[in-house]
């Protein structure tokens, strides 16, 4: 099996979809608007774009929106990348 | 007789709700209050096809019936008639995305399960196929079981089919009206989210990859490097153009005074009425209102900045600096709001959804420097700091006027730095944001933003300021002063002044600052006002005019205490409407008490560090 893969470590523009997200992970308010936003098992992600090297907010589209998020977030929710 | 059918218009943030709400209601809007709550509460009228007027309220944008703010909750009341001083509507305007369906199908879904009457405006449908995207509105329709009508708002597609639908929708008896079912009694989310993902997908005739056009931009706009430089030439844009471009209406208004009161002292005999309309009113008012061209200008900005979508771009870039003092980058816009006024700013507050974040941002919002701080850094800038430059292109003047908005933004981050560690400390909040497509802002809806500003800048100046100064001239000219005495010293207001002076004196303020500080606590811009007509009243046969206030300014300040003066201002808590702002924000008198307090301790050690060492400075 390979190792999880977290959105944040997502290279940039590989599609990918949604495994699993680490609800224990965010904060209740953080997991509500997460689901509100979209994500859930499934859904085809994508990074668009980081803000800066270090610890910026990453920009990312979720079916055809696109949403920000800081990387921690980002790092609680698993992805698996689809073959292009 | 029954009242207005009420028809609410509710939906997603982004989904194109308020150009929908303009182009339906156009101009003849009302703006107010929802009671006990500082939501805003746009309504309009709206003639049917059959001659029906009905009333159409645009809703705060919402991701679900279950509310994460205080904007949410006022569309969660509404819709389900628990909202105090609000009728349930008799129908739903419920506005989706077209190209972003399987979002907003989801609060679309929970919206009609409410069991009220529903038309679904499916907006922005030419966005939609500019991306590619091809709907079937006839198989939506039949999915939701409701009318599903494709519009453009903002090119006036698609108004009289949903105008005719709701004529059909609304009926007369209201007898029959059932209140709405429990919206907990509903699905969970996610369960919606996937039937909302079903449905989307059903009624998706054909579909190609998202919108390139707006991810080119965003590689650029978001990018590291370029995202970071592009937003700078915007902000500098923008405080320039507040400058320069200001000039020509606003010498056109001061003229426009000067011509008044020129006219009411040719005509009027000379008696008090005279002096309160040319010294009081005139000068008072007028020294203020010469203001509206750079509020409008830098409204105009901030307007165009969000209806393009670029603001939450900007958010995205400064979430990185906002998150090391604490603060999401969500926080940056309503900071940025708070360089024209601090009011809108603190209500901009209402989409952070952390408490203590959102709290923390309100605490420091006043440290932007507003756009009532400009009539008073203008003019004692342009009357006691040189005209030369520092360097090729520097001039001295535009140097202390930055560094006087960049005190203003290093306090207020020091200030979040601390309030963060103690009195708001608690877990950093999250930054999560839906980032909307690119569009060109529609000129209707920024004139029509830029009207609603104007105005509340003109009834302020015509109430608040014109009291203010009216009393402030019947202070400062009665009782009439013996020969010899200054005016300014024996009346009441002098008194009063000499009063405060006693506090001030030791932080470089003389009598005429101790005087323009009670009225400035009415609004900052005030103060020029305030000083303007103290001195027509001492000496009234002075000619009239900005350069005769630059000439008594010269005579009787000294720089220290001009430069004391200025950092008080970058500080001091100087408007009443910001603290009642605060307080209806934070639903009590504690925050605001504590803002003023820290603001006027800050203003207090500012000023006088800075008169000491203008001083040591041999200045």
């Amino acid at each position: 099996m390979k190792p999880p893969l977290s959105l944040e470590s997502l290279p940039q523009r590989q599609c990918a979809t949604v495994a699993t997200i680490d609800w224990s992970h965010l904060s209740t308010p953080e997991a509500r608007r997460l689901r509100e936003l979209g994500f859930d098992e499934g859904v085809g992600v994508e990074v668009l774009h980081r803000a800066s090297l270090g610890k910026g907010p990453i920009a990312c589209r979720i079916g055809r929106m696109t949403v920000a998020l800081r990387r921690a977030v980002a790092g609680a929710i698993f992805v698996s990348p689809v073959a292009q | 007789m029954t009242s207005t059918p009420l028809v609410a218009l509710v939906g997603n943030p982004n989904a194109g709700k308020s150009a929908l709400f303009n182009a339906l209601t156009g101009a003849r809007q009302k703006v107010g209050n929802y009671p006990g709550v500082t939501v805003e509460r746009h309504s309009g009228k709206l003639v049917l096809p059959d001659g029906r007027i009905v009333e159409l309220v645009d809703l705060p944008g919402a991701y679900s019936l279950e509310p994460s703010s205080p904007d949410e909750r006022v569309t969660r009341d509404v819709v389900t008639g628990a909202q105090i001083g609000e009728r349930l509507p008799d129908a739903l305007i419920v506005v989706v995305d077209a190209s972003n369906l399987d979002n907003h199908l989801r609060f679309a879904l929970q919206l009609i399960a409410l069991g009220l009457p529903v038309v679904v405006a499916l907006n922005m449908i030419d966005l939609a196929a500019r991306d590619g995207l091809t709907l079937d509105p006839v198989k939506l329709s039949a999915e939701l079981g409701v009318p599903v009508i494709p519009t453009v708002a903002v090119r006036r597609r698609g108004l009289d089919e949903v105008k005719a639908t709701l004529s059909g929708l609304i009926v007369e008896s209201a007898a029959i009206r059932l209140r709405p079912s429990d919206p907990a009694i509903g699905e969970d989310i996610v369960t919606l989210q996937r039937r909302a993902r079903k449905i989307a997908l059903g009624a998706t005739v054909s579909e190609a990859p998202v919108r390139r056009w707006t991810h080119a931009l965003d590689a650029v706009a978001l990018h590291p490097v370029w995202g970071v430089l592009l937003l700078m030439v915007i902000l500098f844009t923008m405080f320039q153009a507040v400058f320069s471009w200001a000039t020509v209406p606003a010498d056109a208004i001061s003229a426009g005074i000067a011509w008044a009161q020129e006219s009411i002292r040719a005509t009027l005999p000379d008696t008090p009425l005279r002096s309160l309309l040319t010294d009081g009113l005139l000068a008072g008012v007028g020294a203020v209102i010469v203001f509206l061209p750079q509020i409008l200008i830098l409204f105009a900005f901030i307007l165009v900045l969000e209806a393009s979508g670029y603001m939450v771009r900007a958010a995205f870039l400064m979430d990185r600096v906002m998150a090391s003092v604490g603060l999401s980058g969500r926080a940056f816009i309503p900071l940025l709001s708070s360089f024209a006024c601090a009011v809108p700013g603190i209500m901009a507050t209402r989409t952070i959804e952390d408490e203590k974040d959102r709290l923390t941002t309100i605490l420091i919002a006043p440290l932007m420097t507003c756009s009532a701080r400009l009539p008073v850094y203008t003019l004692v800038i342009g009357a006691l700091i040189p005209d030369r430059h520092v360097l090729p292109f520097v001039g001295l003047q535009g140097l202390v006027m930055f560094a006087l908005y960049i005190m203003g933004l290093v306090g207020a981050f020091v200030v979040a730095l601390v309030l963060r560690r103690t009195v708001t400390a608690g877990v950093s909040s999250g930054f999560m944001m839906e980032m909307p497509k690119y569009q060109m802002p529609r000129l209707r809806d920024v004139a029509i933003g830029l009207w609603s500003r104007a105005e509340i800048f003109l009834k302020r100046a015509g109430t608040t300021i014109a009291l203010t100064i009216v009393l402030l001239w019947v202070l400062a000219s009665y009782p009439v002063a013996p020969a010899g005495q200054k005016q300014s010293e024996y009346s009441i207001a002098g008194r009063i002044a000499s009063g405060i002076e006693v506090v001030v004196r030791p932080i470089g303020f003389n009598h005429d600052i101790a005087l323009a500080l009670l009225p400035a606590m009415a609004a900052r811009e005030a103060a020029v006002g305030a000083i303007a007509t103290v001195y027509s009243i001492d000496n009234p046969d002075d000619p009239r005019g900005d350069n005769q206030l630059r000439r008594n300014l010269q005579a009787r300040w000294s720089l220290p205490t001009a430069l004391a003066f200025l950092m008080w201002f970058v500080f001091a808590p100087q408007c009443i409407s910001t603290i009642a702002v605060t307080r209806r924000e934070t639903n009590g008198w504690k925050w605001p008490a504590f803002m003023v307090g820290y603001l006027f301790a800050l203003a207090y050690i500012a000023a006088g560090a800075t008169y000491w060492a203008a001083i040591g400075l041999g200045l």
